[in-house]
C-alpha cells in the first residue's frame, strides 16, 4: 500500500466534541493514492461526524488534517471548550486552519451525502453544471454579458459527456427529485465528479439498495475510481460491498478507532467482532 | 404538447413587439385622453424591474430580504437630487438651502440611473458583509431594518441640504414619452435573465436548493449571495431612480415597508423563481390597483348606499389576495416556469373543443 | 441633565421598556416553537388598542379590560389557525410571507374599518392618577408598567418550568418532529403558545396606550419589529432575555430621544439588533444550536 510514500489525507489525532459529547475522540487514519479505504462501525459510531470535518462542514475541537502534504484542517480547543474537553492528545497543534466546504472541494476532495442532497428542483443536467461552476474562468461580467460562449458551450459538453458516461444521459432533462433513489444517488456521484476531484468521499452509497443495486454499484465505484483516477474514502455499513471493494478499513467505535487492517484482517479482529455482535467484556 | 418550430416563435415574438410599440404610438398619439393609461403603464414597468430584482434574491437565490424599499429611496434620492435642474433647486431646497457642493451639478438621468443602482449596490455590499451570514428569517429582518435606517437617515434633519429632510423633492426630472421608461426597465429585466441563465445563475439556485450541498460542491456561499444581493439592489436602486423620474416629487414617505409589501405581493403572485411571472403580476398588480378604484368610491345600488365601498377597501382586498396566494395557491401565477410561447399555445389547445376531443380519443399529450 | 431629569427618563425608559417586554415575550415563544417570525405581532398588539377603545365606549374599565385580553388571546389563536397552521410543511419562506400577509391585512384592514387617523384611547382613570415619589412625579401607569412586567415573566417562567403544558413547550422548541412522536399534541401546544403571547400583548397594548394616549393602524408595526429586536438582544426563545431585551431597548429609546436624536430612535434599534447579530447571534441569554448534516 504504502510504498514509502506520504499519504494523500491524513487526518492527525482528531477529536470532534459536540458540549459534553464527544463524538469522536483522537482519531488519526491515512489514506494512500489510488487506494479505496472504507470506515465503518456500527451507528452512531461518529463515522459521518468524521467526514463533516475532513470536508470543512464541522470544525473538529482539536487535531490536524492534511491533504496531499499540505494542512486543510488544524484547531485546538479554544474559549469555554478549554475547561470542558473531555477528550486525549489536548491541544498539540498550535495553528488554528479552518478552510470552509468549497475550499476544501476546490483542492480536489469532492464528497456525497448519507441522504442524498442533491439540487431537488433542478434538472440531473443542471445539478451537474452547478457543480462545474467552481471551475469557471471567466470573470462575472463576462459570464453575465454572455461574452463565454466558448466556455459555457464547453462546460455543457462536458457535463453530457460525464452524464453519458455514467449511463444517465437519457435522464439528464428529468427533475433529479423525480428520479428513483438507486438514480438520484448516481447522479449525486456523478455531480461530485463534475467537481473534478482527485480525492473522493462517499458517505453511504449503498443506503437503501437491494442486494444487487449493491453490487452494481461496487462495479460502478471500482470503474469510477478507474475512469477518474481517484482515491476513494467511504463509509458503509453494507459488509459485503466493503469487503468486496476496500484496499484497508478503519473501525470506529463510540467515537474511537478500535481496528485497522485489510478486510481479512478485520473480519479476524475480535475487537470489531465484539462491537458489531455486542458481546459484553469480549477481552475479560 | 405543441412544440412550436423556431421561425413561428420568432415571428410571434416580432409581432408581439410590433403590436405593443403600435399600441404605444397611438396612446402617445393623444395623450390627454389616455395620460391615465400611460401612467399605469409607466408604473407597472418601473415596478417589474423591483420584483424582478426581489425574485432574482427570494426566488433564485433563497435569501429572504425586505431591503427593496430601502435601496429604491437610495436611487431615487441620487437621481432626484442631480437631475433637479440647478435653476429649480432654491426653489425645492427652499426651508434649508442646498449643500453649496451639490449646487451646480446636475448630470443626464441616463447617468444618474447608473450612479443610483451603483450606490444601492455599494450600500447593499456594505450592508450584506455584515448580514449575509444570517439565517434566513434574520436577514429578513435586518434587510427590513436597514431599509428603515435608510429612510431615516434621509428624513433627518442633519441631511436636509442634500434630501431637503422631511420636505422632500420635486421637480426632478420626468420622462417626455412612455417609451423611456418602458425600454430602461426592459434593458434591466433582460440584463438580470441574462445573469440567471449564466453559470452564476446556476450557482445561486443550488444555494437556493441546498446550501450545504452548495458549499460541497465548491460554491462559496458567502461570494455568491452577496453577489446576488449586490445585483438585486443595484437594479432596485436604478428602479427606485426611474420611480422618482416618474413621480416627479418623493419624500421619505414613499418608501415605507408598505412599499416593500407591495413588491413581495408581485412576486408571490407571479411566482417565485419566475421572472416572466414577476413581470405580469407587476403589470396585473398595478392595473389592478389603479382600476379597482371604484372600491374605494362609495357606490349606490338601487338607492342604497353599499356600506362595503369606503376608502381602504381595495388594499384590504388586495392584502388578502396576498393570504389566499400563499394559503391557497403557493405557486402563484408561473410557479418556477417561465413564459413560453408553446406554454401559450398549448394553454389555447387545452381549450379548444377540437383539443379536448382528440386528448378524449387517447391521444397522448407527449 | 440634572440627576431628577435623567432619574425621571430612567423610569420613562424602564416603563417604555416593560411594554416592549410583554410584547417581545410572544416574539420569543413563538419563535422558539415554530421558528417563525411572527411579523402580525405587531398588529395583534395595534387591534387590542382598537378593541379597548371599542370596549371602553361601552362597558366599564373593570369590564373593557378582561374583554380586551380575551379577544386578543382569541385572535392570536386565530390568526394562527387560519394563516400558519395550513403551512405547517410548506417552505419556511411561504409561512413567512404569510405572516407578513396577515400584517399587512390587518393594518389594512384597520385603516378600513377605523381610518387612518389617530384615534384617542381610552383614560382608564386609576392608571393615569398621578403620583409623586421624592423628586419624580408620574402617572400610576409609568410606575407599575414594570411591576406587572415582573410579575408575569415570574408567573409564566413557573407555568414553563413546572406545568405540563409547559414542559411540552420546551419539548416542542428543543425538537418539534421528537416531540409530535413522543405523543405531544403539536397543534395544541401552538395554540397555547399564540394564546400566551397575545394575551401579554394585550397587557403591554394597555400600558403601552395608556402612556402614549392614541392608537393607528400603523401603531403596532414599528413597535413590533423593535420588540422583535428586543426578543433576539435576549436571545430568541429565552424569556427572561426578552424581558432584558425590552427594558434596554425602552431605556436606549427614550434617551435617544433625551438627547435630541429623535429622528435615530428607530435606527438605534436596528443598529443594537445588527451589531448583535454579528457579535452574539445567540442573544444574552440564547442557546446555540447546530446544524445537522
Amino acid at each position: 500500500m504504502n510504498n514509502g510514500k506520504p499519504p494523500v489525507l491524513r487526518v492527525e489525532n482528531c477529536t470532534m466534541q459536540f458540549g459534553g459529547v464527544v463524538a469522536v475522540d483522537n482519531f488519526s487514519m491515512e489514506v494512500y493514492k489510488d487506494e479505496i479505504v472504507a470506515l465503518i462501525g456500527p451507528n452512531g459510531a461518529g463515522k459521518t461526524t468524521a467526514f463533516n470535518f475532513i470536508t470543512g462542514v464541522y470544525e473538529p475541537t482539536n487535531g490536524r488534517v492534511f491533504f496531499e502534504g499540505s494542512l486543510m484542517v488544524a484547531n485546538r480547543p479554544q474559549g469555554k471548550m478549554k475547561r470542558f474537553y473531555q477528550g486525549d492528545a489536548n491541544a498539540i497543534c498550535s495553528d488554528v486552519v479552518r478552510k470552509t466546504p468549497d475550499q476544501i472541494t476546490k483542492l480536489g476532495l469532492a464528497r456525497t451525502f448519507q441522504n442524498i442532497r442533491l439540487f431537488k428542483g433542478l434538472t440531473v443536467f443542471d445539478n451537474v453544471l452547478a457543480a462545474m461552476h467552481m471551475h469557471l474562468n471567466s470573470n462575472f461580467f463576462m459570464a453575465a454579458l454572455k461574452l463565454n460562449r466558448g466556455e459555457e458551450k464547453r462546460m455543457r459538453e462536458e457535463a453530457a459527456a460525464l452524464l453519458a458516461m455514467q449511463g444517465l444521459y437519457h435522464v439528464k432533462d428529468k427533475i433529479a427529485s423525480s428520479l428513483p433513489y438507486g438514480q438520484q444517488r448516481r447522479i449525486e456521484i456523478a455531480r461530485a465528479l463534475a467537481t473534478k476531484p482527485r480525492f473522493l468521499l462517499l458517505d453511504e452509497p449503498a443506503a437503501g439498495m437491494n442486494p444487487q443495486e449493491t453490487d452494481e454499484l461496487a462495479a460502478f465505484i471500482k470503474k469510477t475510481k478507474e475512469d477518474f483516477n481517484l482515491t476513494v474514502f467511504l463509509i458503509e455499513h453494507h459488509m459485503t460491498l466493503v469487503m468486496d471493494i476496500s484496499d484497508r478499513i478503519y473501525v470506529l467505535d463510540f467515537g474511537r478507532k478500535i481496528a485497522e487492517g485489510t478486510p481479512a484482517e478485520i473480519q479476524e479482529n475480535e475487537h470489531v467482532i465484539a462491537a458489531y455482535l455486542g458481546v459484553e467484556d469480549a477481552e475479560s | 404538447m405543441i412544440r412550436l418550430n423556431s421561425k413561428t416563435k420568432l415571428i410571434l415574438t416580432v409581432a408581439a413587439l410590433g403590436l405593443t410599440m403600435l399600441w404605444f404610438y397611438h396612446l402617445e398619439q393623444n395623450p390627454r385622453a389616455n395620460g391615465y393609461l400611460i401612467k399605469i403603464l409607466e408604473r407597472s414597468a418601473i415596478y417589474a424591474v423591483v420584483a424582478v430584482a426581489m425574485n432574482l434574491m427570494n426566488g433564485f437565490t433563497g435569501l429572504f430580504s425586505l431591503g427593496q424599499a430601502g435601496f429604491m429611496a437610495i436611487g431615487a434620492y441620487t437621481v432626484g437630487i442631480l437631475t433637479i435642474p440647478v435653476e429649480a433647486r432654491p426653489n425645492v431646497y427652499y426651508i434649508s438651502g442646498v449643500a453649496p457642493w451639490l449646487e451646480k451639478i446636475e448630470i443626464h438621468y441616463l447617468a444618474a440611473l447608473f450612479l443610483g443602482g451603483l450606490i444601492a449596490a455599494v450600500f447593499a455590499a456594505l450592508i450584506g458583509v455584515l448580514i449575509l451570514k444570517l439565517r434566513s428569517d434574520y436577514l429578513a429582518i435586518a434587510t427590513l431594518g436597514f431599509a428603515e435606517i435608510i429612510r431615516s437617515v434621509i428624513a433627518s434633519p442633519q441631511m436636509d441640504t442634500i434630501t431637503n429632510g422631511s420636505y422632500g423633492l420635486k421637480k426632478i426630472l420626468r420622462f417626455e414619452t412612455i417609451y423611456t421608461p418602458f425600454i430602461l426597465s426592459a434593458v434591466c429585466i433582460f440584463m438580470m435573465v441574462l445573469i440567471l441563465r449564466s453559470s452564476y445563475g446556476r450557482a445561486f439556485l443550488a444555494i437556493r436548493e441546498d446550501e450545504v450541498a452548495a458549499e460541497a460542491m465548491g460554491i462559496n456561499l458567502f461570494t455568491h449571495k452577496e453577489l446576488s444581493f449586490v445585483i438585486s439592489s443595484f437594479f432596485t436602486g436604478v428602479a427606485g431612480g426611474l420611480l422618482a423620474m416618474f413621480m416627479g416629487s418623493i419624500d421619505s414617505g414613499t418608501f415605507r415597508v408598505t412599499l416593500t409589501y407591495d413588491i413581495l405581493l408581485i412576486v408571490v403572485l407571479g411566482g417565485m423563481g419566475s421572472v416572466s411571472g414577476s413581470v405580469i403580476a407587476a403589470f396585473l398588480v398595478t392595473g389592478g390597483r389603479e382600476y379597482l378604484r371604484f372600491f374605494d368610491e362609495p357606490l349606490k345600488i338601487a338607492g342604497v348606499q353599499i356600506s362595503l365601498f369606503r376608502p381602504g377597501f381595495r388594499m384590504v382586498i388586495f392584502s388578502a389576495l396576498l393570504m389566499i396566494v400563499v394559503l391557497f395557491y403557493r405557486k402563484g401565477i408561473m410557479g418556477d416556469t417561465e413564459f413560453s410561447w408553446d406554454g401559450i399555445a398549448n394553454f389555447i389547445y387545452r381549450f379548444l373543443p377540437t383539443g379536448k376531443a382528440r386528448r378524449g380519443n387517447g391521444g397522448r399529450d407527449e | 441633565m440634572s440627576l431628577e431629569t435623567v432619574l425621571q427618563h430612567v423610569l420613562a425608559g424602564i416603563s417604555l421598556g416593560g411594554a416592549y417586554a410583554l410584547i417581545a415575550i410572544g416574539y420569543t415563544m413563538v419563535y422558539g416553537v415554530l421558528r417563525l417570525i411572527n411579523f402580525a405581532h405587531g398588529e395583534i398588539f395595534m387591534i387590542a388598542g382598537y378593541l379597548m377603545i371599542f370596549s371602553m365606549a361601552s362597558m366599564p374599565w373593570q369590564i373593557a379590560i378582561p374583554v380586551v385580553l380575551i379577544g386578543t388571546t382569541l385572535l392570536g389563536v386565530f390568526i394562527e389557525r387560519f394563516a400558519y397552521s395550513p403551512l405547517r410543511s410548506a417552505p419556511r419562506m411561504s409561512i413567512m410571507i404569510s405572516a407578513i400577509g396577515v400584517s399587512y391585512l390587518l393594518q389594512n384592514l384597520a385603516t378600513y374599518l377605523f381610518t387612518a387617523l389617530p384615534r384617542g384611547y381610552p383614560v382608564i382613570p386609576f392608571l393615569k392618577k398621578v403620583f409623586q415619589i421624592g423628586t419624580i412625579s408620574s402617572s400610576l401607569v409609568t410606575f407599575i408598567t414594570p411591576v406587572i412586567t415582573v410579575v408575569l415573566v415570574i408567573l409564566l417562567v413557573q407555568l414553563i418550568t413546572h406545568t405540563k403544558i409547559g414542559m411540552a413547550m420546551r419539548a416542542v422548541s428543543k425538537d418539534f418532529e421528537t416531540a409530535t412522536l413522543m405523543g405531544i399534541q403539536l397543534n395544541s401546544v401552538i395554540s397555547a403558545t399564540f394564546a400566551i403571547g397575545s394575551f401579554l400583548a394585550g397587557v403591554g397594548s394597555i400600558l403601552y396606550f395608556t402612556d402614549r394616549m392614541s392608537v393607528n393602524p400603523f401603531s403596532g408595526a414599528l413597535p413590533g419589529l423593535k420588540c422583535f429586536v428586543a426578543a433576539v438582544l435576549g436571545g430568541i426563545g429565552s424569556i427572561p432575555g426578552a424581558m432584558i431585551g425590552g427594558f434596554i431597548l425602552g431605556l436606549g429609546e427614550t434617551f435617544m430621544v433625551a438627547l435630541g436624536f429623535s429622528t435615530f430612535s428607530d435606527a438605534f434599534t436596528f443598529v443594537i439588533l445588527v451589531l448583535m447579530l454579528l457579535f452574539k447571534p445567540t442573544g444574552l441569554f440564547g442557546e446555540m444550536e447546530a446544524e445537522k448534516v
